[in-house]
């Protein structure tokens, strides 16, 4: 679990994140959602500690962010696995390397031991056989593939992603969508997304916190967004003729139920 | 004060590249990997240049030196006093300002405008040292290119004497030789030491700081290459009265 309160970050005196209070809870998927500009990827980043926060505390579990050593921090970022936008692979690495370089740099394993591991998580991601490609030779849902195998190898409590599907076609965007949900059930961990991906929110918005203007404007789940009267969450997520028609389908069921 | 500020955060990040270092295991062969592609890659044009430049030297001497009291012989010693006093060190570290320095500063500005160093970072690597204290390391391999440097740019002195007629074989040998004060080159090792460093970390500081995307990684390798030549040719004129004065 991660706790966030009264977060504030300026950047040259101005104001990006204007005292964001949440919780994320373990198990589920927890999306970020807001406009561009909202403060999504600053509040993503001040969470991961690329950031330092003006004023605010971050808790992971039971752990002050503010008032940790060194050596705990360094602790804590080993338990932290991130998907980047652009999926942030190492160019010169081929790919069982990439998804081998967090356990060369902290574990004491063997090679053999490395090799079964890297093996053992890229196979969880549905991919076989691209060890020995690099991150230019394979398509970009592949790419995110990796960086997810890459970010869970390390068996993390806590998985951030910087919009996952970005760049993806439909069909590729939702199975990356259920892979993270997969994931994290399965490894039991505090997941973070951040997104303005409409199906993501739809599909996987198991918690839904929605940022405006660096403040958090709303807080639901993907079932509560369908009924919301907020009229800033309205016109974000329903914004394409086709999201109010859906909405207003859903409202209607609802009611005959 | 925005340079002030810049010279703070560079001696910084020089603090930070030799704080926390990276698992022995995986620098050893990041070590590896730069001294090839930084100094073993270099290698052919530092021959080009210096076999060309020592050619230039001996020509534009001989040609000046048209008085016939003048003896033969002080043509290899001017090309041999030019090369290892100036050419091979100074001249060639400008070459591999562009050649290694873009390269350094392309390289790194490109991981950070892919995220890659933030994805270094969140993993609880320290991007510094894992990226510039290799190329620092490799860089102490640049006095053996030096070396190389000074004995081609003599020899293509003595080629461009002899096959052009400037001056007889035996003369510009014994002219090469006259006079040897073996702190010249102690002191153009010393020269090459400093102006590895400065390579290695300037560029490197340009690439890492940087901020936006591609378009900047360009205009980054260009004002990396601006202010390294800067810092070299300064560098050079207080090392020169420092050790020579």
């Amino acid at each position: 679990m991660i706790q966030v309160e009264h977060l504030h970050k300026s950047f040259d005196e101005t104001p990006v994140l204007k005292g964001v209070s949440t919780t994320f809870q373990k198990g589920i998927t927890n999306l970020i959602i807001g406009a561009s500009g909202s403060g999504k990827t600053v509040f993503l980043k001040s969470l991961l500690g690329i950031h330092t926060p003006d004023s605010g505390e971050i808790y992971y579990s039971r752990l002050r962010l503010n008032e940790i050593s060194k050596n705990q921090y360094t602790q804590l970022r080993q338990e932290m696995g991130m998907v980047f936008q652009g999926s942030a692979l190492f160019d010169s690495k081929n790919i069982g390397d990439n998804v081998r370089f967090p356990l060369e740099m902290f574990t004491k394993l063997s090679h053999k031991e490395m090799n079964h591991r890297v093996n053992e998580v890229l196979e969880r991601v549905n991919l076989h056989n691209v060890n020995s490609k690099y991150p230019s030779e394979i398509s970009g849902g592949m790419q995110k593939r990796v960086a997810i195998a890459r970010a869970i190898v390390m068996n993390p409590k806590y998985l951030f992603c910087d919009e996952p599907n970005s760049g993806l076609d439909p069909n590729t965007a939702i199975l990356i969508d259920e892979l993270i949900q997969e994931i994290t059930k399965e490894y039991q961990m505090t997941t973070i997304i951040n997104t303005h991906d409409m199906n993501s929110v739809m599909q996987i918005g198991e918690s839904i916190v929605f940022l405006k203007n660096g403040f958090k404007e709303w807080e639901g789940t993907h079932k509560e967004i369908f009924k919301t009267d907020n009229e800033a969450v309205t016109n974000f997520v329903y914004s394409s003729a086709l999201f109010k028609k859906v909405r207003h389908m859903y409202i209607i069921e609802d009611q005959q139920n | 004060m925005k340079y002030i500020s810049a010279i703070g955060r560079y001696f910084m990040m020089i603090f930070e590249v030799f704080r926390k270092p990276t698992k022995w295991s995986v620098m050893k062969g990041l070590i590896f990997k730069e001294i090839d592609e930084l100094i073993f890659n270099s290698l052919g044009i530092i021959i080009f240049i210096s076999f060309f430049i020592g050619g230039v030297v001996t020509i534009q001497t001989a040609l000046n030196l048209t008085s016939p009291f003048i003896p033969k012989y002080l043509i290899g010693f001017a090309t041999r006093q030019s090369v290892i006093l100036e050419f091979a060190p100074t001249f060639t570290s400008i070459i591999m300002v562009g050649k290694v320095g873009s390269y350094i500063t392309s390289s790194i500005g490109s991981m950070r405008v892919t995220e890659q160093i933030d994805a270094l970072e969140v993993m609880g690597v320290n991007a510094l040292n894992y990226l510039i204290f290799p190329k620092i390391i490799a860089m102490f391999m640049y006095p053996f290119a030096i070396a190389i440097s000074m004995f081609v740019g003599i020899f293509g002195g003595y080629m461009a004497a002899s096959v052009g007629g400037f001056a007889p074989s035996a003369d510009f040998i014994s002219g090469v030789q006259l006079d040897f004060i073996p702190f010249h080159v102690t002191y153009a090792f010393i020269k090459s030491v400093v102006f590895a460093f400065v390579i290695a970390t300037i560029p490197s500081y340009f690439g890492f700081y940087l901020k936006g995307g591609a378009l900047e990684v360009g205009k980054a390798s260009t004002t990396s290459f601006i202010w390294t030549s800067v810092i070299v040719i300064i560098l050079n004129y207080f090392l020169t009265q420092l050790l020579l004065g």
